[in-house]
């Protein structure tokens, strides 16, 4: 009864809408988790390919666990997708940062055009989603990654589960869009504390101790090339050894009407990507960090390599990866790497407590797995060549990693960070220690005192704002106090807030909207003379209809 | 740029009714001026673009891709995202230079305010003037800190990039509340909701102002500069 207000092809573009904003959605919040910085080009001619009039990638993997996850259905009441967003120690500890949902509530709007403004207003909570992104604690965390942590995402259909997050997280919106099925919202919820690890109980898993593994971007040296960060084209990612596209992937194509609504053109076309045939993706499971953007697949090389690394500069591009995931089809085991030299078996062990939280109700059969790429593990260099033709069949549909640093605000100095690694309590790194400082900035470094606090210790209160920094030296995290400009009065049946808003802006009066342009001053003014003349004859009408009032 | 002086109204002037207005404050040392500038300005600018619109017959059209790139902060500890394009970074770049250079000279007490407006232009007949009707005004208030040594330097960096990552949520709020926007226009108005002189993506029609007060807060240099897209200019 809900949707017989709706056309059927409206609701067919609905649907299409939603199902390509969630995927959307996914790669927005996974790419900006991996540690790199984004960079996309603007294109002046629409390529057809690019949902939302935004140009946001797709890594195959990623949409590829996500349509997984939502197995062929939408979002709707009840049924949330939402993306989770952990870190995991070199020590084998992992703690959940955030949860990323996008719900629908039963708030419809009927009276909203799908094929335009939904479509708009879609497009503008992508673009919210890019900055809040970047706003949540868990991205500079991310931008860190790499030596002692990994950052690992989790897609999920279905209920909610933040009790994974500890006491006291925080909320932030990212927005919501009316359609004529519900209302479509979108929302964070956030850690705020890493100081919580005494009251959890720990599996201690053997360290996964920085393996890592090199890409070769296309070709056979062994040497990393950097990554190119931008300059997505459509229609380059026909490497075979991606996992298969159960759908043909849909393009996108519209065309806006100026006209009345009613007369909205919108024209979407299928495009039949080659599908490749199916690979084996029941292997290890790699955390996602650093998949890159380019397309051309290759082989990787599994080799072993402490977590200290010293690098010194960090305009070197290497490729890290942690090989520490779980594999979906056994979660018992971890597969151990290739026969490389040098690698050091991993020993199978019980299925890991600590991801699958006791707390979560995942049970092994819904997918529950650290979804990332599959590093091959029978790869040398001599067999590079040969896998970048794309080996089905073999389990290394794995996407290359490598990842550039880049001296900024999120330079990681390796050297000084491993001191406390050896600590034996569960994220020890992040316990309080005198070191972790950003030495390729000048300007930060304080002189030398035996009291410096390290950037992420310390209360980092801000004058007054968000509350209840209480104190606590460990609170490695801003609480960005997400409070509307008015409070919330119990006391009033809507909240105040709310109410304001609502009515701060009235709609313009039709007689001072801007298409009412049409009566230029000049034009009254002309009229005027007549308009008198014509008073002027009826006076003695006028005077007697005034009379009677009397 | 002969449409500077016939447009709009005259400077200081409180905007248009149904104008929607937000305020931002922040304080920052001398040195991270620019970069908080931009970070706001951006982010805004982000939710106010569309790609480039193509009209084609029969009254629809089709419209550009953005793309998206993310900037690191040099003085503060944040991150944002900017939308893909050199020219609207440089114009933005520009007038915040001219901010930061207005503030420093104006003495040590550095307050000021930038203002990014966006408004539509609807026509009139001679001799009256195109009238430029505001519908959102975001004004960023800076105050200036100077700091002693490199403790708090360091301390002002996280404090900052905090802060800002609070302004970064409100403007997506603001952003979220799908309030008034100009009407999708056909191809003969689109000059007069957009800017349309950017190769690469469509602003709406914006331009920014500031204004720097002295320390009794009145304001004693009251410099407005227009950066009108126009390229009546050239």
């Amino acid at each position: 009864a809900m949707d017989t207000d709706l056309s059927s092809q409206d609701r067919k573009d609905l649907d299409k809408f939603i199902k390509f904003f969630a995927l959307k959605t996914v790669q927005v919040i996974v790419q900006a988790r991996l540690g790199e910085k984004i960079c996309t080009r603007s294109s002046s001619s629409p390529t057809g390919s690019d949902w939302f009039n935004l140009a946001i990638k797709d890594i195959p993997e990623v949409t590829h666990e996500a349509k997984k996850a939502l197995a062929g259905q939408l979002p709707a009441v009840g049924r949330s997708m939402c993306v989770e967003i952990s870190l995991k120690t070199s020590e084998g500890d992992s703690m959940e940062l955030e949860i990323w949902c996008l719900e629908m509530n039963e708030k419809c709007d009927k009276e909203i055009k799908v094929s335009y403004t939904v479509y708009n207003r879609l497009s503008l909570l992508l673009k919210s989603l890019l900055a809040i992104t970047r706003v949540t604690p868990a991205y500079r965390l991310s931008r860190k990654q790499g030596h002692e942590y990994v950052i690992l995402y989790r897609i999920y259909f279905g209920e909610v589960q933040l009790s994974g997050l500890g006491e006291g997280f925080q909320t932030v919106r990212v927005g919501t869009v009316g359609t004529p099925v519900g209302t479509i919202t979108l929302s964070c919820a956030y850690r705020i504390n890493l100081a919580f690890m005494s009251t959890r109980q720990f599996e201690r898993t053997p360290p996964i101790m920085g393996i890592i593994i090199d890409h070769f971007v296309d070709r056979p040296y062994p040497s990393s090339s950097p990554m190119h960060p931008c300059n997505y084209r459509a229609g380059e990612d026909n490497g075979a050894v991606y996992p298969s596209v159960e759908d043909s992937q849909e393009v996108c194509t519209t065309s806006f009407s100026t006209s009345p609504p009613s007369q909205c053109v919108f024209t979407v076309t299928k495009a039949h990507f080659q599908t490749p045939p199916p690979v084996v993706t029941d292997t290890l499971k790699v955390p996602v960090m650093g998949l890159a953007f380019s397309h051309q697949l290759s082989s990787s090389r599994l080799s072993y390599q402490p977590a200290a690394l010293g690098v010194g500069s960090a305009d070197m591009g290497y490729p890290v990866l942690f090989a520490g995931g779980l594999n979906a089809a056994h979660p018992h085991q971890l597969i151990a790497p290739g026969k490389e030299g040098g690698v050091p078996p991993i020993p199978s062990q019980p299925a890991h407590g600590t991801q699958a939280d006791q707390e979560r109700m995942c049970t092994p059969l819904d997918g529950v797995h650290y979804s990332a790429a599959t590093p091959s593990s029978s790869e040398d260099t001599e067999t590079v060549s040969n896998s970048s033709e794309g080996k089905c069949g073999s389990p290394h549909d794995l996407l290359e990693t490598i990842f550039v640093r880049k001296v900024g605000a999120f330079v990681n100095k390796p050297i000084n960070q491993v001191t406390m690694a050896n600590l034996d309590i569960p994220f020890a790194m992040f316990a309080p220690k005198n070191v972790e400082l950003e030495d390729n900035d000048p300007m930060v470094n304080p002189p030398d005192s035996p009291e410096t606090e390290s950037p992420l210790q310390g209360s980092l209160h801000s004058e007054g704002s968000s509350g209840s920094s209480t104190g606590n030296t460990h609170d490695d995290f801003v609480m960005i106090d997400f409070k509307p400009a008015f409070s919330k009065d119990d006391i009033l049946p809507m909240d105040l807030g709310t109410f304001y808003r609502e009515f701060q802006n009235p709609p313009q009066l039709s007689s001072l909207s801007i298409d009412i342009g049409a009566q230029s001053m000049a034009e009254d003014l002309d009229s005027l003379p007549e308009k008198l003349a014509a008073h002027e004859k009826n006076v003695k009408e006028f005077d007697a209809f005034v009379e009677t009032l009397q | 740029c002969p449409l500077s002086t016939r447009c709009c109204g005259p400077p200081g002037a409180a905007p248009a009714m149904n104008c929607r207005a937000e305020v931002l404050e922040v304080s920052v040392e001398g040195r991270q001026v620019e970069e908080a500038m931009l970070a706001v300005l951006h982010t805004v600018l982000l939710h106010r673009s569309t790609g480039k619109f193509h009209y084609k017959k029969e009254g629809t059209y089709s419209i550009g891709t953005v793309g998206t790139q993310d900037v690191d902060c040099d003085f503060i500890d944040f991150a944002y995202v900017r939308v893909s394009s050199e020219e609207l970074d440089r114009a933005l770049r520009k007038a915040v230079g001219e901010f930061k250079d207005a503030l420093r000279s104006s003495g040590s007490d550095g307050m000021g305010q930038i203002s990014l407006e966006f408004y539509q232009k609807k026509k009139s007949r001679w001799p009256f003037s195109d009238e430029c009707i505001p519908w959102e005004l975001w004004t960023i208030k800076v105050n200036v800190v100077n700091l002693a040594n490199e403790q708090e330097r360091q301390i002002c960096r996280e404090k900052v990039g905090e802060k800002l990552c609070e302004k970064i949520i409100n403007i997506v709020e603001v952003m979220n509340r799908h309030e008034y926007l100009p009407k999708m226009p056909t191809q003969s108005e689109v000059d007069n909701v957009f800017d349309t002189s950017l190769k690469d993506v469509q602003p709406y029609l914006y331009k920014i102002s500031y204004q720097i007060t002295d320390s009794l807060g009145t304001s004693v240099t009251t410099t407005m500069r227009r950066l009108i897209k126009d390229t009546l200019a050239l």
